[in-house]
């Protein structure tokens, strides 16, 4: 995807901003491509949110260059603002209105005249499946309701750049698929970009091309979730043996090349370090074949972006995986 | 594309959005109108005997209503103002005005929004009260003319006080303390001369009672609906009106254009 069009939706150069003695953000470069989806990963307080708030104008930035749609952020914030949709993460409709007066608010301030603004609320009331609740008082709205409605206030104006911060917080499993289901079509149908904040791995996972960790203020990596997930040791192949036999010729064989196997000799299984990919499992295959050894069982763990984020956020859940400093470097070199 | 009309369309567009919320919550103004409506009748039938008698014209409670009555519309306007800075710091507690922060509208059309749809509340809860005043006796021998400059004086008044108490609802940091910091708006009329003439009161408390602000904006009004001496209150209030207005005015902008609260 960011082959095609590689034109930048939001490009932001030493982005900085501090809360008195508090530095929130300390000098973050972000590049996303237009089309694309670009998630913004890191726990609480790592500042996903107010990153979100200066890219989306709601407030300034201290330091950093950024252009947000091809307009420069400090100098021209109405007409990013007239590009933009944004999401955030404390519910921004009116409770007091119903779920159409809602839309239709928006529609007459995005100034899209009478008819176009009806047929436009009609249209996203039924896309949402708000249309049943349509005239309802929105403090009645479930979360995932309320949730669905927010999004869909934000489309009204048809933004081509969508901010989502942490859009799934607080839903329950059913609700979150049907966010992602409905992010996920925006991206597909309409070819907007979307930049979301979040703190679930999977999330990211999921839905995001690329992913940029967020950790006290600082960009600690960035890439594809692939190249995230292969940034961290651990990922290794687990062979499991039908008999004691064929166990041991494993370890035998496979100690040629390695020291220290780690073994379990009850469960007949050796876990072969591995970065999970079809050429060094072929290899690894090649060799038990040689010796005409038979794994019984095979199964492959690749880390999965738990590991990846504890990994490079300093909270290490495993000792050996505290290479931070690397880890970034080999990840920003793209 | 003008920047003006869209200023106007955007204010029109947040206007009616208030207009609903009242419409919504029409108990609201009924409640705003409540107050002054209880300390009518309070003033009329508990103390408007007594007082009546002591306001010097010998007059008993039929005369105290009239006396008492530019009071009771001042406390009227304090009322629904409160209600005004409780609105706008809802407002700034909710999501939706980071939305609207983050959309390209007429950065005032929001404050414009809050500030006519009281005007229009406060004309709504003054015929209320008015219409009570009605009820139990109050009489003015104000012509047309003389009705359209009380009301005209009112809405001057009242365009001041709902600046400042959205500028008070922005400065708020709770909905809790928005409530609060208008209180004693509605207190004002009694420190002046909306209940008991203010020779009455000791030295220091009848100069502040001589010189702030509601007074002449009572004497002004009792002038227009019985018939009193207004004087230079008239020019008084239209200067005590500007200044509240255009200070506030200010005060609110700034506020407003300042970076939302770090959460």
């Amino acid at each position: 995807m960011a082959g095609l069009n590689s034109a930048s939706a939001i490009s932001a150069v030493g982005l900085r901003k501090s809360y008195g003695e508090k530095l929130v953000l300390d000098g973050v470069d972000l590049e996303v491509v237009e089309g694309s989806v670009f998630a913004l990963l890191g726990p609480n307080g790592a500042g996903k949110t107010t990153a979100v708030q200066i890219l989306s104008t709601l407030i300034g930035a201290d330091g950093g260059r950024v252009r947000v749609a091809g307009h420069d952020l400090a100098r021209e914030p109405d007409a990013v603002r007239s590009v933009i949709g944004v999401t955030g993460q404390f519910s921004a409709v009116d409770g007091l209105l119903s779920g159409r007066e809602n839309l239709r608010l928006m529609a007459d301030l995005r100034h899209l005249g009478r008819a176009a603004g009806r047929a436009r609320t009609a249209e996203l009331l039924e896309r949402f499946d708000l249309a049943d609740a349509a005239d309802v008082l929105v403090s009645t709205y479930s979360g995932g309701m309320r949730r669905r409605l927010d999004l869909a206030m934000t489309l009204v104006g048809d933004p081509r750049l969508i901010f989502l911060d942490e859009p799934t917080t607080g839903l329950d499993p059913r609700s979150r698929r049907t966010m992602w289901e409905i992010i996920r079509g925006l991206v597909a149908d309409q070819g907007v970009t979307i930049f979301l904040t979040t703190q679930y791995l999977e999330e990211a996972d999921q839905l995001a091309d690329r992913i940029a960790v967020l950790d006290h203020g600082k960009l600690v990596a960035e890439g594809t979730a692939q190249e995230l997930k292969r940034l961290v040791p651990g990922g290794h192949v687990q062979l499991r043996f039908a008999d004691p036999a064929a166990f041991r010729a494993a370890v035998g064989a496979l100690s040629h090349t390695l020291e220290d196997i780690p073994r379990d000799e009850d469960a007949l299984t050796v876990q072969v370090p591995s970065d999970g990919r079809v050429r060094s499992l072929r290899a690894l295959l090649d060799l038990l074949d040689a010796q005409s050894v038979e794994a019984e069982e095979l199964s492959v763990h690749t880390p999965d972006l738990d590991d990846v984020f504890l990994a490079l956020t300093g909270r290490p859940r495993t000792p050996a995986n505290t290479d931070t400093d690397t880890a970034t470097e080999k990840a920003v070199t793209r | 594309m003008s920047s003006l009309s869209h200023t106007l369309a955007d204010s029109a567009t947040m206007l009616r959005r208030n207009l609903r919320h009242m419409l919504r919550y029409p108990s609201m103004t009924v409640l705003l109108a409540g107050m002054p409506v209880v300390f009518l009748l309070l003033f009329v039938y508990v103390f408007g005997g007594t007082l009546g008698a002591g306001i010097g014209s010998g007059g008993g409670r039929g005369e105290y209503i009239v006396y008492v009555m530019p009071g009771i519309l001042l406390m009227t306007v304090a009322a629904v103002a409160q209600g005004t800075a409780i609105s706008v710091a809802m407002d700034m507690t909710e999501g939706i005005i980071s939305r609207f922060r983050t959309m390209s509208i007429s950065r005032g059309a929001i404050l414009t929004g809050h500030v006519v749809g009281s005007l229009i509340q406060t004309m709504i809860t003054l015929t209320i009260v008015i219409a009570v005043a009605l009820l139990v006796g109050f009489r003015s021998d104000a012509t047309p003319v003389e009705w359209l400059a009380a009301i005209g004086v009112i809405a001057m008044i009242a365009f001041a006080v709902i600046w400042l108490s959205v500028a008070l609802g922005l400065v708020s940091k709770t909905v809790e303390s928005a409530s609060n910091l208008p209180m004693p708006l509605t207190l004002l009329p009694f420190l002046g001369s909306g209940f008991v003439p203010t020779d009455s009161m000791p030295t220091g408390l009848r100069w502040f009672a001589e010189y702030q602000p509601f007074t002449p904006v009572m004497e002004t009004l009792r002038g227009l609906l019985t018939g009193t001496e207004i004087g230079n209150s008239a020019l008084q209030t239209a200067t005590w009106s500007a200044g509240i207005a255009l200070l506030s005015y200010l005060w609110a902008r700034k506020l407003y254009n300042r970076d939302p609260a770090h959460k």
